[in-house]
């Protein structure tokens, strides 16, 4: 029942340093991070901290969506990377597929919630329902598929910050058991009040520019975004030239904290040594690693040490890439698979900004300049998330 | 892939124990769950931070363990469409008549989706995989389905999935907006022939194995959903084609448990697929007994495998012939809306 | 110290402990009263909103979170400072 290859036949992203791949790479090879001070959403901490938004206001997205601009925010986004990736694939009309969307958020419409409250909690008859109509995640999704023009399969998922890789898996999953042959698969995250008030009662925002794996870090910037891949089966992928294969994917459970990771990732740690095993890989046979690397004090040291503990000596160029997006939670997983499945094919590893102070419990330091002509084989992207939620994806060339 | 039901739990409008064998009846707009004492399962340190959407979960997904004689499942996979609406509304709620100063962090970290599957694999410490679909009403359905495919890929694995959804005052009071509610009394909800039904909450879960044994309950067969359907012709069409590609015809299943919920518009539309299909076959409701969310599906498998097991169906069920003595298969029916239908597929083992 | 503690019960919400319950040297975290660290983050709030004093860097909480009267004497401290 379970069998074959699941491949990359496309990818698509928009994130606070481009409206879609193109210009993201080129902020990559620039060295251009995406932080500033708040220009879209509105919220007292505007001026405190930097975040990653999209350059373009929701009149804007929405006409390069074809969607109304009352609609959140979240599903704006996704409508655009989501198109961006079906294009890229070259596969034509969707509608010749059995096609599945399979996506991933954790706040669905808090955009529009959030102002629907302001009128309701000063009167319950009170607040435009259209503002609430799309909360729930899964009508977010589904405002996206029902554009896409797909009704095969549609689902969402939310597993806080590693969401967008648990979509890939379901979506090669459902392509391995023969129920599909193309899902489109990834994550969104719009900007949001409750989720920047809710990282900020944790005390883990920072003030500056995040500096992931710097010894020197203090917490994370918000990004916002959006990122899908096309997934393909076998007899798809021989109509188009995929980008590479997913070869490899896991999710462990850390049950450390609701929040934290443990001192030693022992989550990170299954997840990753998982995707190598499924893959049929050695620690060795990896090229680069998409860190989660948030820039928090807990998830870099977690994380580094579970890496570790499994490479040795031997670890692999490493970046984290939220050092340009920031960190978009539920769409980073999508975002990150889109920039791992892309380094592959083109050979590139990705910088990691604002690094300058080696962490003292780890052996290894992440790379800071961006590079092409990689020789690279097999791609690891880690997402790490609240509930202690780990996930790894392996990528291969073949 | 089928999976045999080893162990249920589940947190509802209903006594957890004795249901069928007393039915509570409810009058308003919205059918409550009645609260165990969740110290039963739960430490108290760990309850002062949990929202109701999460007693629940935890309290149901420990009961199917226990039923189950399993410590720690090798996968947690959940269901819930509205996630943790309490926390949810705290936090909001604090963030607007606060002007986003002095935010507490609880609220917040309970709010996330997972967070009931968090919670559970964090008691158990159980580091297998872990997922949280949060699709309206394909979230359970998604759960199950993961599950048959995680049983696919690995027929040793032991699969806790169930579903949680809660009602708040929030959330009440925003789609009573909607126009969704009447005020009604359960026991004549089935016929109550006029627009609006009564809201409802709860969890269900349950451990699923590839390999029959003596704890079995229930096998479940099949899964599937379909979203969007332009016509109750097509609705019947695809009812029939995940009927035959199980090997069955209408006339196997000896009991359609449907998701008819007293709103004249969406019983109208079972109907007509059932007048097409059905005409014959009994016809039983179960949202008179636990009210309608998006996740209650999770209750009526929990029904279903409780009628298969006990080889009885509680009379005050049924909307159309009488309950079939010792029913060999029972399907669920349920639609959302028109726009999300899923058919789940339950036999006696 | 006794309206610190009822804070502290409030804020946390700790079901079925009374004030006279908590020592007023007993350790409030860990093997102590139990608790952990989003309890400090939460306790942090609290003496934002009920002694208007802002703890800026969260490694500091341990110290002054250490029992009631360490907090008590923070308090002292900082209002003394306001002053």
């Amino acid at each position: 029942m379970m069998k074959g290859n699941v491949w990359i036949a496309g990818g698509g992203v928009i994130s606070g340093i481009g409206r879609d791949l193109g210009e993201c790479m080129a902020s990559f090879e620039a060295m251009r991070p995406g932080m500033a001070y708040m220009q879209h959403l509105r919220s007292a901490h505007a001026q405190t901290f930097p975040v990653v938004e999209v350059k373009a206001g929701n009149e804007e997205l929405a006409a390069i969506a074809g969607m109304p601009a009352h609609w959140s925010r979240t599903a704006l986004l996704s409508r655009i990377a989501a198109q961006e990736a079906w294009e890229r694939s070259g596969l034509g009309n969707i509608a010749d597929y059995r096609a599945g969307f399979v996506s991933a958020n954790t706040v669905g419409g808090m955009d529009k919630t959030e102002d629907f409250m302001e009128a309701f909690l000063a009167n319950p008859s009170k607040g435009k329902l259209r503002k609430v109509a799309h909360h729930e995640c899964g009508a977010v999704t589904e405002l996206v598929a029902d554009a896409m023009g797909i009704r095969h399969h549609v689902s969402t998922i939310s597993t806080a910050c590693s969401s967008g890789a648990n979509a890939l898996m379901y979506g090669a999953r459902m392509i391995r058991a023969g129920m599909l042959d193309v899902v489109i698969a990834g994550g969104t995250d719009a900007l949001t009040r409750f989720t920047l008030n809710g990282f900020n009662t944790l005390m883990i925002l920072d003030q500056q520019h995040c500096r992931p794996f710097d010894d020197t870090r203090t917490g994370l910037n918000l990004g916002e975004g959006a990122g899908y891949v096309v997934l393909v089966s076998d007899a798809v992928a021989e109509k188009t030239q995929p980008w590479c294969r997913l070869a490899g994917f896991a999710n462990a459970n850390d049950a450390y904290h609701q929040t934290a990771s443990s001192p030693d990732g022992i989550g990170n740690f299954l997840a990753m040594k998982g995707a190598l095993e499924m893959g049929g890989l050695q620690p060795e046979d990896i090229g680069y690693i998409n860190l989660h690397g948030t820039g928090t004090q807990n998830n870099d040291s977690s994380e580094g040490l579970a890496i570790s503990r499994l490479f040795g000596n031997g670890v692999p160029p490493a970046s984290s890439t939220k050092s340009f997006t920031g960190h978009t939670l539920g769409a980073s997983g999508g975002i990150e698979a889109v920039f791992s499945a892309w380094a592959l094919r083109e050979g590139i590893v990705y910088p990691n900004a604002n690094f300058s102070v080696q962490m003292k419990e780890l052996a290894f330091s992440p790379v800071t300049a961006f590079s092409r002509g990689n020789g690279l084989r097999n791609v690891m992207s880690n997402s790490f998330g609240f509930g202690g939620n780990c996930s790894s994806l392996v990528f291969s060339k073949e | 892939m089928q999976a045999f039901i080893q162990g249920t739990g589940c947190v509802s409008a209903q006594d957890s124990q004795v249901f069928p064998g007393e039915i509570r009846h409810y009058d308003g707009d919205r059918l409550p769950v009645a609260d165990p004492d969740y110290k039963q399962w739960i430490d108290i340190k760990q309850i002062r931070r949990m929202g109701r959407a999460i007693k629940m979960g935890v309290a149901a997904s420990h009961m199917s363990l226990e039923a189950a004689g399993i410590k720690s499942p090798d996968a947690i996979i959940m269901g819930t469409a509205y996630g943790c609406l309490a926390d949810t509304g705290v936090f909001l709620q604090k963030l607007v008549s606060q002007h986003e100063d002095m935010l507490t962090p609880t609220a917040f970290i309970q709010s996330t989706h997972n967070t009931v599957a968090g919670q559970i694999a964090l008691l158990l410490g159980c580091h297998a995989y872990n997922n949280t679909f949060v699709h309206r009403a394909f979230s359970l359905e998604n759960a199950l389905q993961d599950s048959l495919l995680m049983l696919a890929e690995d027929p040793s694995r032991k699969i806790l999935a169930g579903a949680t959804d809660e009602i708040t005052e929030y959330s009440h009071t925003i789609l009573r907006r909607f126009g969704l509610y009447k005020n009604a009394s359960t026991a004549a909800l089935q016929r109550s022939g006029t627009p609006g039904t009564m809201a409802g909450e709860g969890a269900a879960f349950f451990v699923l194995a590839s390999g029959k044994d003596d704890k079995s309950l229930a096998q479940l067969t099949a899964v599937d959903m379909l979203y969007r359907p332009a016509s109750e012709q097509e609705t019947a069409d695809r009812l029939l084609d995940f009927l035959r590609r199980n090997g069955l015809e209408p006339k196997d299943i000896s009991l359609l448990l449907s998701g008819r919920n007293g709103d004249v518009t969406s019983d109208r539309y079972y109907g007509t697929v059932e007048s097409r299909l059905f005409e014959s076959t009994p016809v039983a409701a179960f949202k008179h007994f636990c009210g309608e969310y998006p996740t209650a599906s999770a209750f009526a498998v929990w029904m279903a495998a409780g009628c298969l097991h006990r080889g009885a169906v509680p009379q005050e069920a049924m909307v159309k012939g009488d309950a079939p003595a010792a029913p060999a298969r029972i399907l669920v029916w349920n639609h959302h809306q028109g726009t999300h239908h899923s058919f789940i597929l339950l036999e006696k083992c | 110290m006794q309206d610190l503690k009822e804070q502290i019960i409030q804020q946390l919400n700790l079901q079925e402990v009374k004030p006279e319950d908590i020592g007023d040297d007993q350790p409030l975290f860990k093997e102590g009263l139990g608790l952990d660290s989003i309890d400090a983050l939460e306790l942090i709030v609290l003496l934002q909103q009920h002694h208007n004093i802002r703890i800026a860097k969260p490694e500091d909480g341990p110290n002054i979170f250490y029992s009631v009267r360490t907090m008590a004497e923070y308090i002292t401290a900082e209002k003394a400072k306001q002053a």
